[in-house]
């Protein structure tokens, strides 16, 4: 297990990010307290401000109201090739917009790391999948889904004919789109879409 | 009704995954009643919303789906166009309006929402608490609430409830324990900000509940445990996967050429591994011993000419690669001193087990693996929506360097490709004279495949029966004559006479599949998969007959004739010597096919032909050979306790040889199939002709031929069994304690009744796990089925519902324009 230190210039290290999940409620630290270190946030918030030194001050306790652009967070070498980097982000900052404050920044790690619970994943990669977020996936959204998936190595036809498909497929109900009660169903006979959903570790720079 | 049996099936789906929770059907019913009244309050203070909105705003509605699409992409401004669908557009706004405010779907979509649903679970936690009764409420995963961005009770009214529930939430968090309270937070999908004000407001409340700090003490080291456990699990399985063999080899593969030719690969690592295993157990237990303690040789071979490595005769004959070699008596340690005789090494006893053992535990192996594939592509097999499955789950999110994500895109669309061609097979029809047509053709066909099967059958017999022959009257003709006269030229003619069988089959074995190709292009199948089995099912007719013949000329022929007529001093040397030079050939013909085949024929149609087309592998036939080759090292252990080593070098060349082929001179499969059963099948063909066949041949050979009398480690018993029996009786007389072992060798292996006893034993248990994976499968299908019904009973429920509101509409619309008049 590493031990935690502290360098000026980003924080407190300390574990690889996978880990975080298991901490943002159960040790019951507030926003003041998490900047003390002694939590796997120090190591985020040195990511967090690693994207931007001079904008991210290194001191939270007033909780200050920063956001950071997604192009700044979509350069992060874990989503840089991401083909669904811009959904990602837009998906975990507050307004949609795609700029994120250092606690939808922990949110967006905390999910896609390798503690979340199944469902909590499904709820965010439905999201994720939903362009053009009315709550539904339609076929519109599929269609997108799979252009990201197969880059241009499909026709736009065969696209479509995927997207049809699937949607004759997972609709059970009859109504064009699919719901999270849909997708549920389909992703619940997947069984390594647990593991697929998450970012890669980094690892810990802290020597 | 509908909605909540849907709502069932799902979360007895996910139920299954949840933790902790016994699957107890009344305890999700009513939790789904919660729900629905929950619902159905939210429901009510929106319901005159909806009754005074009459049906002419439907233009407003749209409107208002095209503004809540959000500036974000122009995808959405077509979401209102999915009224392609005609039961959508016969449904007013209204009934769109309750569809989506139904249970199933409103969970997830709004903030309030979210905080009502965790609020009747924090409820039922309470009572459960209280009632101390297990229930499955408090983890029930009815509810996944989503979309922070798109608040659709935005009004005032709505802020208040919204906070109202809060309140209430709040207010039952307080009462649940922390341990229960930090679960539940935890498994709220806001975002980080509102959770730790729910906690903060929470935990501010409690007046007699201590500080945050002292109670998650333990279950923050526990935590820090599990993690670190759990992070250990995780490193050591993705050191071991990036320790597999040839693991970005064959990343490279699919993400070019698609599962089908990946499964080859696949396979080929499979027999690979097979073949380390067999080279262990024999070389540990045979060759090393052996090796160690050299038996004294009567004569040394003259070393001559390169041709022998070919033929594995002359100076191998006399080593450590055959049967022969092998000593007849217990390997002593020689002793300076006194050392007793526990170091001793009962060579032929070792050989019998050694051999018996490797083949046992093959068949375990083989047989596992064959039920393991089995039950993945069941699975596989079974599930519908199997395109979809793929679309959500497939991308790989860990994925972060440039080139693996082009390859995974690759992969995905070729998959895709796959899965859409599968799919659309399935819609075409023809017309019943084609039917005939089609069937007649294929009926030539098999006929044609079937016939030339038998001509080559039969024309090895007869070849080998005549070499067979030329091979006594050589050994005659050369005892007769004075052992000077032999000159080298006539060795060397004897040597290469010697290759004339192997090389009669393998080209045969190369030829056919090409005769078998052409024949097929004049069929006509409907899926790619199909022919592709077809195709196995011809090779494999031609390799099983191909392999019986010599087996009976090997076990028929040299075997039994070997004392009267021919000079051989010890027939399973010969034998195994002939399947060296099988495996060698099968080898350097497969060489040549891709030289030929691939290399030349790809310069060929490029260069001369001018055309981009390459040639496509083939991997039916490519297996097959495969199959065959392996078959040949299973049967050659016993005669040649080495050639697993071969087999292991040849495999590892094939390897490296295929693969660059391929990279250099294939393209991908224009028509890629779905290869989802491809591997469970090679696995069933290796299992069920190659080695059942193999194992049965070397059983016959160790149970009833009588071995050679004057070599190799059962030499002067009457079988090799006799081995086992002959140790057990030495033990007996020697220890009187052991009898009871000579008498349990009597009955229980001599006797066949056992035997038949434990093999019926085993069907059983087969019989009752098919029974068992069938019955599941049923289930899944009623499931399913269920699932499909109460859509269609909801579908028709919202249908009754717009026709009664359709009716009452025009009445209500009378008296309100009566009322209008009145007030004139």
């Amino acid at each position: 297990m590493q031990k935690y230190f502290y360098r000026p210039s980003t924080g407190w290290h300390c574990r690889p990010i996978e880990s975080i999940y298991m901490y943002p409620l159960c040790t019951g630290l507030t926003h003041s307290q998490l900047m003390l270190g002694f939590s796997p946030f120090s190591r985020l918030h040195g990511r967090f401000r690693e994207l931007a030194p001079n904008l991210v001050p290194l001191d939270y306790t007033n909780n200050p109201d920063i956001t950071l652009t997604s192009c700044l967070i979509t350069a992060m070498p874990e989503l840089k090739e991401n083909p669904f980097r811009q959904r990602i982000v837009e998906t975990f900052s507050e307004d949609g917009s795609g700029d994120l404050s250092f606690s939808d920044f922990v949110d967006m790690f905390s999910i896609l790391s390798e503690m979340a619970p199944l469902d909590l994943k499904i709820t965010y990669a439905f999201k994720i999948y939903d362009f053009n977020m009315d709550g539904f996936l339609c076929e519109q959204d599929v269609e997108e889904v799979v252009h990201r998936l197969t880059g241009e190595e499909l026709k736009p036809e065969e696209r479509k004919l995927v997207s049809h498909r699937v949607m004759e497929e997972a609709d059970l109900d009859g109504d064009g789109k699919l719901s999270l009660t849909d997708f549920e169903n389909m992703i619940s006979k997947a069984p390594d879409f647990i593991s697929r959903f998450k970012l890669v570790s980094i690892p810990c720079e802290c020597q | 009704m509908a909605a909540h049996g849907v709502g069932f099936d799902a979360d007895a789906f996910f139920s299954e995954a949840a933790f902790e929770s016994p699957v107890d059907e009344e305890g999700v019913h009513h939790s789904f009643s919660q729900l629905i009244q929950e619902q159905t309050q939210d429901l009510d203070s929106y319901k005159e919303a909806i009754e005074m909105c009459p049906l002419e705003t439907e233009e407003k509605s749209k409107d208002d789906a095209l503004s809540l699409s959000g500036p974000a992409s122009s995808v959405g401004a077509d979401s209102s166009g999915s009224a392609a669908d005609p039961l959508v557009e016969r449904w007013s706004s209204d009934t769109l309006r309750v569809l989506s405010s139904m249970p199933s779907r409103t969970i997830g979509r709004s903030r309030g929402a979210i905080l009502s649903q965790y609020y009747s679970r924090t409820m039922q936690l309470c009572r459960r608490r209280q009632s101390h009764r297990p229930s499955i409420h408090s983890f029930s995963r009815s509810a996944r609430p989503s979309i922070c961005g798109y608040r659709v009770e935005s009004d005032a009214a709505h802020f208040e409830a919204e906070e109202n529930k809060k309140e209430q939430l709040i207010n039952n968090l307080q009462n649940l324990s922390v341990g229960e309270r930090v679960r539940m937070l935890k498994a709220i999908p806001l975002n980080l900000a509102e959770k730790s004000e729910l906690r903060r407001l929470a935990s501010n409340k409690t007046i007699h509940s201590p500080s945050p700090h002292e109670i998650p003490c333990c279950s923050h080291f526990k935590d820090y445990i599990i993690i670190a456990l759990r992070n250990g699990r995780y490193s050591w399985l993705s050191f071991v996967s990036s320790m597999q063999l040839w693991q970005t080899a064959l990343k490279t593969v699919s993400g070019r050429f698609g599962t089908g030719v990946l499964s080859y690969f696949v396979f080929l690592r499979t027999l690979f591994f097979f073949n380390v295993f067999l080279l262990l157990v024999t070389g540990l237990f045979l060759v090393v011993p052996q090796a160690v303690r050299p038996p004294v040789l009567k004569k040394t071979a003259p070393v001559h000419f390169g041709l022998e490595l070919l033929t594995g005769a002359g100076y191998f004959s006399d080593s450590l690669l055959y049967y022969g070699y092998y000593s007849n008596y217990t390997l002593q340690k020689p002793c300076s001193n006194s050392c007793g005789s526990h170091l001793s090494y009962n060579m032929p006893l070792a050989y019998f087990f050694t051999i018996g053992v490797a083949f046992f535990i093959t068949c375990i192996i083989l047989v596992y693996s064959m039920s393991q594939s089995f039950g993945q592509s069941f699975r596989v097999d079974r599930s519908k929506g199997l395109l979809t499955i793929k679309v959500f789950s497939c991308w790989d999110f860990k994925v972060i360097k440039k080139s693996s994500v082009k390859l995974q895109c690759e992969n995905i669309s070729t998959q895709l490709k796959e899965l859409v061609a599968e799919v659309n097979r399935k819609e075409v029809k023809s017309s019943w004279l084609r039917c005939l047509f089609t069937v007649s053709v294929q009926l030539l066909a098999w006929f044609i495949c079937i016939g030339s099967t038998v001509a080559c059958a039969l024309a090895v017999y007869y070849f080998s029966e005549y070499m067979h022959k030329d091979l006594i009257d050589h050994k005659h003709s050369c005892s007769n004559s004075s052992q000077t006269a032999e000159s080298s030229g006539s060795v060397l003619l004897k040597e290469a006479s010697l290759l004339a069988l192997p090389t009669v089959v393998s080209s045969v074995n190369l030829l056919m599949p090409g005769f078998f190709n052409t024949v097929a292009w004049m069929e006509e199948y409907d899926s790619p998969s199909k022919r592709n089995y077809v195709a196995i099912f011809r090779n494999l007719m031609l390799k099983v007959s191909m392999l019986g013949v010599l087996c009976f000329h090997w076990l028929g022929r040299v075997a039994v004739q070997h004392p009267k007529c021919m000079d051989l001093q010890c027939w399973e040397s010969f034998v195994g010597q002939e399947l060296y030079r099988f495996l060698l050939m099968d080898f350097i013909f497969t060489m040549l096919d891709t030289l030929i085949g691939e290399l030349l024929w790809r310069l060929f149609t490029q260069k001369v032909l001018k055309k981009k087309r390459k040639p496509v592998f083939d991997i039916a036939r490519n297996v097959l050979e495969l199959i065959y080759g392996q078959t040949l090292a299973w049967l050659g252990v016993l005669f040649t306790p080495l050639l697993p080593a071969v087999q292991v070098t040849k495999l590892l060349l094939l390897f490296y040889i295929k693969k660059m082929s391929l990279m250099m001179n294939c393209q991908a499969p224009r028509k890629p199939w779905l290869a989802s059963q491809m591997t469970t099948f090679f696995i069933t063909l290796l299992c069920f002709p190659s080695f059942l066949g193999a194992a049965v041949c070397v059983t016959y050979t160790m149970w009833t031929i009588k071995p050679s009398p004057s070599c190799g480690p059962f030499r002067g018993l009457g079988t090799m069994f006799q081995a086992g029996k002959r140790w057990v009786e030495d033990l007996a007389t020697a220890n009187t304690r052991f009898k009871w072992l000579s008498w349990a060798h009597a009955y229980l292996v001599e006797n066949p009744f056992f035997l038949f006893l434990a093999a019926g034993v085993f069907l059983i248990v087969i019989y009752f796990h098919i029974q068992v994976v069938d019955g599941q499968r049923k289930i899944i299908e009623l499931l399913q089925e269920q699932i499909e019904n109460e859509g269609e009973d909801k579908k028709f429920l919202i249908t009754r519902l717009q026709e009664i509101h359709e009716r009452k509409r025009p009445i209500s619309r009378r008296i309100r324009t009566m009322s209008e008049e009145s007030s004139f």
